[in-house]
């Protein structure tokens, strides 16, 4: 059989221009370029089966004719229609150019505000089901969201078909979603048809068909766009995870590593009534390593009151003296609401950055004079003093594992706030944001 | 598939049978449709020239489906108001008889099968209808009513004086294709699946001037 014409020449039976027909006899209708009649390719004569008004003329991106190879095969642009949508009066109009490859068929590519989609009709019926109380559809395993239904019509069409076209025909469409895919269901005169679109980068398609200059920029979110975030999201709480645990792995080794020497323990006692001077000095200790911390630790026996220790770390040999007050109180009691606490008869303080040497302590403390309890006339603490060298302070590593969440926390939200920019544009905008990617 | 070898009734051409069990060809020099009786050839008509097809596929086009390899040897075209289709009738390696459906490039590929239960008369079937069929649910996605435009080569039955069919498409969950063919009674029933195009590994395919 001899090979089959690459494109068949007519001309117009309303204008005389030329048509060409390059989908073989599969091209049901085409349409004039010259004056935009809709004409029937299957009777060799052209029959005008509709003539109509633009508004304006509209020019496809990718133009009828261009070859490009997606997914493996060459396709070429055979035809090109614009579709709107209504949604509270306003209307969306997207692109769809039908592509063709004599043997393998037709494919769709649509185009939305720079979001693109390669579009191939199902063979298998997807099964109707809910996800979370709404319409959603099983298809090979996968559940697709319902995103959007409307009626589409017809706007504007170019090219050649393999079925009946005509500007201003209807469909009832619904998109279901599962990023990077949707599935989209298309009912006209009783018969639905259902497609898959799988989301395609513009860039893609500028390669593929070797289009001049770059694709249009995405604008906003599109139904079926795969989330930047998502993969992020969940890449930086897997680094968060090994972060930590290197965090507290050095944590645990630090610790393990510090001496944690007592090198001083005694215990004392106070009394508001006493009469001089309530401060005193220790006898010397010896502080010994590297520049190193101290923790001061002060246990007393309060209750229902308060104390206040002045404190001072004194160099024996310098004099250089390390200056820190402490308050200790502990309140304790009944009432409607039952028990209650405030406050801890125990205080612990870490003073950084000690050098080595030998050291004493002077103290001095103070509690409230009579008259601020009725009936005791004086206030009593025993207390305890101790002081370790070197001991392990997880403060930084508390305050790096807390700078550590900023970053998966911020991931997070970026994709909850990209997928609520997705549904903004849905049938569900304004409900609660589905956002569980 | 020897040759066995007759004669046209009509032109005198030899006419060569690819199939035993084929019951109907048509003359490829005088297109005269052929119908065996016996061990004659009667014309029974004349097909008209089918016009520009559009299929990839063509008599003696070869291929492999589920690891048994058929060749092309008759076809049916079909037009309806949405275009046109053709179904290729398939011989098989062990002699079975199947169909190869290309409808837009979408392919297909089926079995005449014995209905478990009676189908659904003409007047029963609609959309949305669905159908247990060996232990598959069924739907009636399609009802196509199609013109008979032409017949080429060896077919299984006589098949060269319909004008009007009715026909059910019946799809699944996964990819089992149906057909319910209302031209006869009781309708006959057609069973098969969706096959991708690569993998029938066609060979001897129609060349597309450019592709």
């Amino acid at each position: 059989m001899a090979t089959a014409p690459q494109v068949k020449s007519l001309s117009c039976p309303n204008c005389g221009g030329g048509v060409q027909v390059r989908g073989y006899a599969r091209t049901l209708n085409v349409v004039c370029i010259n004056c935009l009649s809709v004409l029937d390719a299957s009777t060799p004569e052209l029959q005008v089966l509709q003539t109509f008004q633009a508004k304006e003329r509209i020019r496809p991106l990718i133009p009828l004719g261009s070859r490009g190879k997606l997914r493996g095969d060459t396709w070429e642009v055979t035809g090109f229609q614009v579709r709107e949508i209504l949604v509270d009066g306003i209307p969306y109009a997207w692109h769809e150019y039908l592509l063709f490859n004599p043997y393998k068929g037709f494919r769709y590519l649509t185009q939305y505000d720079g979001h693109w989609n390669f579009v191939s009709t199902l063979r298998s019926l997807p099964e109707m089901t809910t996800s979370r109380g709404r319409p959603a559809v099983r298809w090979m395993g996968e559940t697709y969201k319902h995103f959007q239904s409307a009626t589409a019509v017809t706007a504007y069409v170019m090219g050649e078909f393999p079925w009946q076209v005509r500007a201003g025909e209807q469909a009832q469409v619904a998109d279901y979603v599962s990023p990077p895919r949707m599935i989209s269901s298309e009912l006209t005169s009783g018969e639905i048809t259902w497609s898959l679109g799988e989301y395609t980068p513009g860039e893609d398609i500028w390669k593929a068909f070797n289009l001049p200059g770059a694709p249009p920029p995405p604008k906003g979110v599109y139904a079926n766009q795969p989330s930047p975030h998502s993969g992020k999201a969940k890449a930086a709480w897997t680094t968060w995870l090994i972060l930590n645990i290197l965090l507290f792995t050095v944590m645990l080794l630090t610790s393990a590593l510090t001496h944690n020497e007592l090198v001083f323990d005694r215990s004392f006692q106070y009394s508001s009534a006493m009469k001089g001077e309530a401060s005193f000095v220790t006898e010397p200790f010896e502080l010994k390593g590297r520049i190193s911390n101290v923790e001061v630790t002060i246990s007393t026996d309060l209750k229902n009151d308060w104390a206040y220790f002045n404190l001072a770390l004194i160099n024996e040999a310098t004099g250089q003296a390390y200056d820190f007050g402490r308050e200790v109180s502990y309140y304790f009691g009944r009432d409607s609401e039952g028990s209650w606490s405030e406050g801890r008869a125990r205080d612990r303080v870490i003073v950084p950055s000690i050098p080595p040497g030998r050291y004493y302590l002077r103290v001095e403390p103070e509690m409230a004079t009579e008259g601020s309890t009725p009936g005791f006339s004086d206030h009593r603490v025993g207390y305890r003093i101790q002081i370790r060298r070197d001991v392990p302070n997880n403060f930084f590593f508390w305050i790096a594992a807390l700078l550590l969440l900023i970053p998966p926390v911020f991931a997070s939200l970026r994709g909850i706030g990209f997928e609520s920019a997705r549904w903004r544009e849905s049938d569900y905008a304004g409900g609660s944001g589905d956002s569980d990617e | 598939m020897n040759g066995r070898a007759a004669f046209c009734p009509n032109c005198g051409a030899p006419v060569r049978f690819l199939w035993s069990s084929a019951v109907q060809t048509t003359c490829e020099f005088c297109k005269s449709i052929l119908v065996r009786r016996d061990l004659d050839l009667e014309r029974v008509g004349v097909t008209a020239d089918l016009p520009g097809d559009a299929s990839p596929i063509q008599l003696l086009t070869e291929g492999v489906y589920r690891g048994k390899s058929f060749q092309v040897i008759g076809r049916i075209m079909y037009r309806y108001d949405q275009g046109a289709w053709n179904e290729w009738h398939c011989v098989f390696q062990d002699g079975a008889s199947g169909w190869l459906s290309d409808a837009q490039a979408e392919y297909a590929v089926s079995f005449l099968t014995q209905p478990p239960t009676p189908l659904p008369s003409p007047t029963e079937v609609s959309r949305g209808l669905q159908v247990s069929l060996y232990g598959a649910l069924y739907e009636v996605t399609t009802l196509t009513e199609a013109f008979y435009e032409g017949v080429q080569g060896e077919l299984p039955f006589e098949y060269w004086d319909k004008s009007r069919c009715l026909f059910a498409d019946l799809r699944t969950r996964d990819a089992r294709f149906g057909t319910i063919d209302y031209t006869e009674t009781p309708p006959l029933l057609f069973l098969g699946e969706w096959v991708d195009f690569e993998a029938l590994k066609l060979k001897n395919l129609r060349q597309f001037e450019g592709w």
